[in-house]
């Protein structure tokens, strides 16, 4: 594994661009573009203020940098530098701005969500969508790019509206059977539109794409309920993550449940491997020379290493303080490798806890302990290989040969806050507080 | 009283015609007549006997606010009524309201002519909406039968086209294809100014169908899986029930075979996609399974009464030699494994140490030891063996070498003795051979005897301490004897 310098970046704005290609990442007002595999500095644009949100258009060639403080979207060319393009939404003002599939368009949605504005950079004709909903994930395109499903709200109803994003022709617009509509997902195939309500209530609603309803789902009733819905990339399964410690899987035919996955505090009984992290501090040597101490981070920072427990494992459990909002507690984290083989969970109660479950056996493949909450994880969108970070200055891979722990060997220390793997699965970008920092999976260390 | 119906005054009675109540408008003069008496009634208690002065006032005042004269005359305390005037006054004031009642009933029938009018325009707009519903029907009706046609229209030209190049082809160009595509061109040029009202309904349709082929293949790729799930299902089950049927088929007696044979003949060629064929197959393992649980369970049955009985006999000694057996097998298996295990262990640990060749040279030369140590007790010994050989054959060759010596002194004795005897022995006492003789001296019989004595000695000392050269010697000796026989006169 080798590891690139430390860069400078601000509100954790670092996107790969779709096709893998070029960096570019947010520093104060700029924009800085670089190439992924030299890391030079190709282009630099400057925005008119901070940038709070960065996205690249889905065929590479251009950036959106969204300001909402100022309720303005700047648009910049890769091709052209000085092409420029501002959107300015006026005293409406701006909480969200996102690219169209065809990455032609500009939706911005409006502040308290009185209208999400489509603006055409091709024809610079600009439409407008009413009542759009503000709620957890109110906006999903799907997979090929050809449909927009939108959860409104009239008259204290929930509706939802399927439009063709060639033209924004409103395909379908049917009302749901929801009291208060918290998200919606397409399936990656495209056909099945999934609706779930909001946590006071389980339920999920699964439409076809001409509106039809296909199924509805509830696993309980008056308890807090969905947290969390990830699709697998097959389309086979819907993971429901909920506010009872369980995930639920439903299968594609019946949409019923094939498996309920349970995540105890004890481990008792199971063919899953536990690996837990642990901690050793390096012995201070007393040859404490200036090269010693010059060698950094290294002296002071601990190492560790997975060690793997045979159950019964007890694995730390913080309960939720139940006068608070938002209670810690519950799925909050879903995640599917690419092959669909494996699902990746996190429980809010146990967060230094990740479970990754085989689905083709679906049973527990693996748990894995941390010492600090996990903040983040992902898969590689090649393989079966699990990154996450947890704060500190380490990173960890799972794989199902094994796992390991990998400090990131940076000057001055560099804490890990998320990250994300690039398309093609051979590196990893590292966000830190201001800094960022590409990990270039060469060699494949699967010791242990 | 009665009242007078005057011929001017009209009299309309009107009806409305939404169903409710008839509402029956009386005369204005009815109306009038009751008003008046209404009025009478108060103007009765207007004026008494002791106000005529106040409503005399009162009325010149409202008589002068109408524009009237006045009807009193004289001062304000003490005028008097004017009849004429009051006449008067009272025949304008009838005028007046007569013709305010005029006015009043040209205004009602005014508001009933509106209210008619109004519910008429009424009746006439719901009707009109119903047309405009019906005709707006006719017209997406209209527009979806042109749609079709231009359908038509497009492939016709198509057709057109095809037709054109064949013709263009064949050389045949006919009249009637001319006009028909002059047809075509004039209504196209018709349908080409209303498209753009329909530019809204294709692309909706275009996006529907997309939408309609999205969820088709959909649906296509799943019931394609769940056909292959189905079909690999359905062999395995025929495959288990193959299996059961060949099971019990080699325990059943014959009888009990034949229905399952019939199965099994049907089965070869059924199409599994009929619900009876299904049907057939799931009935068919279930007989199946029963069949073989009751198999098994009667065999379990068997074997427990095969144990307990064989338990009950004798066959507790041979049970308990059995286990024993069984115990020596076990601790032999042991043995084995362990022995094995070792064997492994020391091959791994050969294998797996390339690197230090030292210990493995040492290893090596340790499994040599024993072998050169007794090796070299062989050695040592045939060493030993070898220093005693070469000792005597050193002796041996000594005495060979003495021998030899012995023998040369002792064969130039006896040639000398031999040349002595014969130079001696010539019947001639001239010593015709000079040369031969250099001692010259007389040998004796004695002296012969003598010599054969020390020989002799000589042999008896050599044959004692030399076996080799006794035949030679015996040889020698019995040339010897011939010798001496022949020269012992």
């Amino acid at each position: 594994m080798n590891f690139s310098e430390v860069f400078k970046q601000s509100n954790q704005l670092c996107k790969v661009s779709p096709d893998g290609k070029y960096l570019a990442t947010c520093v104060q007002y700029r924009l800085v573009v670089r190439d992924v595999a030299t890391l030079q500095i190709l282009q630099l644009y400057t925005c008119l203020d901070q940038v709070s949100h960065m996205e690249w258009s889905s065929d590479s060639q251009f950036i959106l940098c969204a300001m909402y403080k100022r309720g303005l979207v700047q648009v910049w060319s890769l091709e052209q530098p000085d092409w420029h393009c501002k959107i300015d939404e006026g005293s409406i003002g701006l909480v969200a701005s996102r690219w169209s599939p065809d990455g032609r368009h500009v939706l911005n949605t409006t502040e308290f969500s009185l209208r999400i504005t489509v603006w055409s950079l091709c024809t610079k004709a600009v439409s407008y969508i009413k009542y759009p909903k503000a709620c957890q994930k109110g906006l999903d395109f799907s997979r090929d790019g050809c449909y927009m499903a939108l959860a409104e709200r009239r008259d204290c109803k929930d509706y939802v509206s399927i439009f063709v994003c060639d033209d924004w022709h409103l395909l379908r617009h049917f009302e749901t059977e929801t009291q208060d509509l918290a998200g919606v997902e397409w399936s990656p195939n495209g056909c099945v539109l999934a609706v779930w309500e909001s946590c006071l209530e389980y339920k999920v609603l699964l439409y076809s794409l001409d509106g039809r309803l296909l199924s509805t789902y509830s696993a309980y009733e008056w308890s807090l309920g969905i947290k969390s819905v990830s699709w697998s990339p097959s389309s086979q399964f819907l993971a429901i993550g909920s506010y009872d410690e369980m995930v639920r899987i439903l299968n594609h035919i019946t949409w019923k449940t094939v498996a309920q996955f349970q995540h105890p505090s004890s481990i008792n009984n199971t063919k899953a491997v536990v690996y837990k992290e642990v901690e050793k501090r390096p012995a201070v040597s007393e040859d404490l020379s200036i090269h010693n101490i010059s060698m950094g981070s290294t002296l002071f920072s601990t190492q560790s290493k997975y060690e793997i427990f045979l159950p019964p494992v007890h694995l730390p459990v913080v309960k939720p303080d139940p006068e608070r909002a938002n209670p810690k507690i519950g799925i909050s984290s879903l995640a599917f490798s690419s092959d669909s083989r494996y699902l990746a969970t996190k429980n809010d109660s146990m967060a230094s806890v990740v479970w990754v479950w085989d689905m083709q056996k679906m049973s527990l493949a693996a748990v894995l302990e941390q010492t600090a909450p996990v903040r983040c994880f992902q898969w590689d969108p090649r393989q079966a290989r699990l990154a996450m970070c947890t704060g500190n200055n380490k990173l960890y891979l799972w794989s199902p040969a094994g796992c390991v722990a990998v400090q990131v060997p940076a000057e001055g220390g560099f804490q890990v806050q998320s990250l994300s793997w690039h398309s093609s699965g051979d590196s990893l970008i590292l966000l830190g507080k201001d800094h960022l920092c590409l990990c270039y999976m060469e060699t494949e260390q699967e010791d242990k | 009283c009665g009242f007078r119906i005057s011929p001017r005054e009209p009299c309309t009675y009107i009806k409305d015609s939404d169903s409710s109540p008839v509402e029956y408008r009386a005369s204005p003069q009815r109306l009038l007549t009751q008003s008046t008496l209404h009025r009478n009634s108060i103007l009765s208690s207007f004026c008494t006997e002791e106000n005529v002065q106040e409503c005399l006032f009162h009325i010149t005042q409202e008589l002068a606010s109408l524009g009237l004269s006045p009807v009193g005359t004289g001062c304000e305390r003490h005028s008097e009524l004017d009849v004429v005037a009051v006449l008067n006054c009272m025949n304008d004031l009838i005028q007046l309201h007569r013709r305010e009642l005029r006015t009043l009933e040209n205004m009602e029938v005014e508001q009933l002519k509106s209210n008619s009018s109004i519910d008429y325009l009424q009746i006439t707009s719901t009707q009109l909406k119903e047309q405009l519903e019906l005709s707006k029907r006719e017209n997406t009706g209209l527009l979806e039968r042109e749609r079709q046609l231009q359908l038509k229209v497009k492939s016709l030209e198509n057709h057109l086209k095809n037709e054109k190049e064949e013709s263009e082809h064949n050389m045949i160009f006919s009249l009637s294809c001319k006009n028909f595509r002059i047809l075509l061109r004039t209504e196209l040029a018709k349908s080409k100014v209303e498209q753009h009202l329909w530019k809204t309904d294709k692309t909706e349709a275009r996006h529907e169908g997309e939408m309609y082929k999205t969820l088709l293949n959909d649906y296509d790729n799943r019931q394609r899986e769940l056909l292959l799930e189905n079909a690999e299902l359905k062999k395995v089950l025929e495959n288990m029930k193959k299996d059961m049927v060949s099971i019990l088929k080699t325990k059943k007696t014959k009888e009990e075979s034949d229905d399952e044979d019939i199965f099994d003949a049907t089965k070869e060629r059924v199409e599994l996609f009929s619900d009876d064929a299904r049907e057939k197959l799931t009935n068919g393992i279930r007989l199946q399974w029963r069949k073989l649980k009751s198999h098994v369970e009667r065999l379990d049955n068997q074997a427990s009464l095969v144990d307990i009985s064989a338990r009950s006999n004798k066959d507790s000694v041979s049970r308990e030699t059995h286990e024993e057996e069984m115990h020596k097998l076990r601790l032999e298996i042991q043995q084995c494994k362990d022995y094995i295990r070792m064997q492994q262990q020391l091959l791994q640990r050969q294998l797996s140490s390339p690197c230090d060749e030292e210990v493995t040279s040492l290893l090596n030369n340790c499994y040599m030891q024993q072998e050169k140590e007794r090796l070299k007790g062989d050695w040592k010994t045939l060493e030993e063996q070898r220093k005693i050989f070469d000792r005597e054959r050193g002796n041996f060759t000594e005495a060979a070498i003495r021998l030899s010596h012995e023998r040369k002194v002792f064969e130039e004795n006896r040639a000398l003795w031999l040349k002595h005897q014969f130079l001696n022995s010539s019947p001639f006492p001239d010593s015709s051979k000079p040369q031969i003789s250099r001692l010259g001296r007389k040998v004796t019989a004695r002296q012969i005897s003598f010599c054969a004595v020390t020989l002799q000695c000589h042999l008896v000392y050599r044959l004692k301490y030399s076996q080799v050269p006794v035949v030679r010697w015996a040889n020698q000796k019995i040339i010897f004897n011939r010798l001496c026989s022949h020269t012992v006169v």
